[in-house]
């Protein structure tokens, strides 16, 4: 298992990675933290020419808070966004599901953003940065743009980024006063990727769902409070909307339980958060 | 813009074990080959290369990481530590391998070098782990010899010994 040969370019500033991937596109790909690249690397599920390694800019290396949320760079590993102060505060929800990622050995490495780029369908970073209405900002030579977490995670690990695109950042909304958040995951052993995951966002006025491990992608159902009709319906036809599908690891029939059991706790656990 | 070309071998320097070494890698080679092959540092094992077991969690500029999801281009310049540098002298063992001895935590000793460079970094992090936590950090390897309890327990007994002589390494 040694990955194929490709040339390394070690970018100095985003200019000559913006560059490197205007030219080799999908031959491309770009390094960070490595935890995803290198097992795809290695088992040749991805053969690029070139590798842009990223994690020499400063200037993708900062957590900023601000007035419109915070924003994570692309060089900014999960054990420093876990590191960081303002974390519970400020995103309580990455502050529940972050030690969810992996494993310490390989959060030291893994970068927030990279798990973004690498769009596991199964994975806790995608189904937080949905769940928070995140915006992923995306630059090329051409210019920048950001796109919501709902458009941009497509599918089966694929994004909406170009392929001439850098991920540069991703911007998360701050906790909104006065709602509960909730994390839960299932899986055969703790540092898997789930079988489901569960992030619940709760408010006075809204119930919001989302599930990893089940669809394709991350799903995110928000939930009306007072339509009349008890939670464990809503839960149930979001369960059958899921479309989940028997694998090695679990039957759908399962997962919808799953769904079913595990978002109602998830939810009650946000509401208590929020009481 | 630094840029190593597919197929060459292009020189690769940092410090390991606190010595300055360099050597010649293709961009593709991972860190636990070229620890292996081109410095001859063979304490760090090579497992399922894919970054699930383990075996080659070697320290990275002072963290914990499996050298088989790195580059060894990647690391040039950084500061490198294996489990060739754990004894503090030749013939000595440190705290943390001498209560692996005392407990038996190893059999065929495959996992064991990966296992010492995680608990050897946590330990310094954390010298008061509770059982739960320590083997929350352990869950990060795979061992399918010991059955994991002796190595909780040696990591239990090093963090008390540690805490009583924190001189001790």
């Amino acid at each position: 298992m040694k990955p194929a040969r490709f040339d390394y370019i070690r970018a100095a500033d985003l200019a000559e990675a913006h560059d490197a991937l205007a030219e080799y596109g999908n031959d491309a790909r770009v390094i960070a933290g490595g935890q995803t690249l290198m097992p795809m690397l290695s088992m040749r599920l991805v053969r690029p020419k070139v590798v842009v390694d990223i994690m020499h800019l400063p200037a993708l290396r900062g957590i900023e808070a601000g007035g419109n949320g915070i924003r994570i760079g692309a060089g900014v590993r999960q054990a420093e966004l876990l590191a960081w102060p303002g974390l519970a505060e400020h995103l309580p929800l990455l502050n529940a599901a972050l030690p969810w990622v992996g494993h310490a050995q390989t959060r030291s490495r893994g970068t927030v953003c990279g798990s973004a780029a690498h769009a596991d369908p199964s994975a806790e970073i995608p189904l937080c940065l949905l769940a928070l209405g995140a915006t992923i900002e995306l630059s090329s030579r051409r210019g920048r743009r950001r796109v919501p977490a709902a458009d941009f995670f497509t599918g089966m690990m694929t994004t909406a980024r170009a392929e001439n695109e850098l991920i540069e950042a991703v911007h998360i909304p701050g906790k909104q006063a006065g709602s509960g958040c909730a994390f839960k995951e299932f899986g055969r052993r703790h540092g898997d990727f789930a079988i489901v995951a569960c992030a619940a966002i709760v408010t006075a006025a809204s119930v919001r769902l989302a599930v990893g491990g089940v669809a394709d992608k991350p799903v995110l159902r928000d939930f009306a409070i007072d339509d009349g009709k008890p939670l464990d319906e809503a839960l149930d036809a979001f369960a059958w909307a899921l479309d989940a599908r028997d694998d090695l690891h679990a039957t759908g029939r399962y997962r919808r339980e799953l769904v079913r059991q595990m978002g109602r706790d998830t939810i009650e656990e946000a509401r208590r958060c929020h009481a | 813009m630094p840029r190593l070309t597919a197929g060459e071998r292009h020189t690769v320097r940092f410090t390991l074990n606190g010595r300055a070494v360099e050597a010649q890698a293709e961009p593709r080679m991972l860190l636990t080959d070229f620890l292996r092959h081109e410095l001859g540092a063979t304490g760090t094992h090579v497992g399922c290369e894919h970054g699930v077991c383990g075996a080659c969690t070697v320290e990275i500029d002072g963290v914990p990481a499996r050298s088989c999801l790195t580059l060894a281009v990647q690391t040039d310049g950084a500061s490198i530590r294996t489990v060739e540098g754990l004894a503090p002298e030749p013939g000595r063992l440190s705290v943390l391998q001498e209560a692996f001895r005392r407990h038996h935590a190893l059999q065929c000793g495959f996992c064991t070098a990966g296992i010492l460079m995680s608990l050897d970094n946590y330990l310094r992090r954390q010298p008061n782990p509770s059982e739960h936590e320590l083997r929350e950090f352990l869950g990060g390897h795979i061992c399918r010899c010991t059955g994991y309890v002796p190595i909780v327990a040696a990591a239990m007994d090093a963090a008390r010994r540690l805490r009583e002589s924190p001189s001790d390494v």
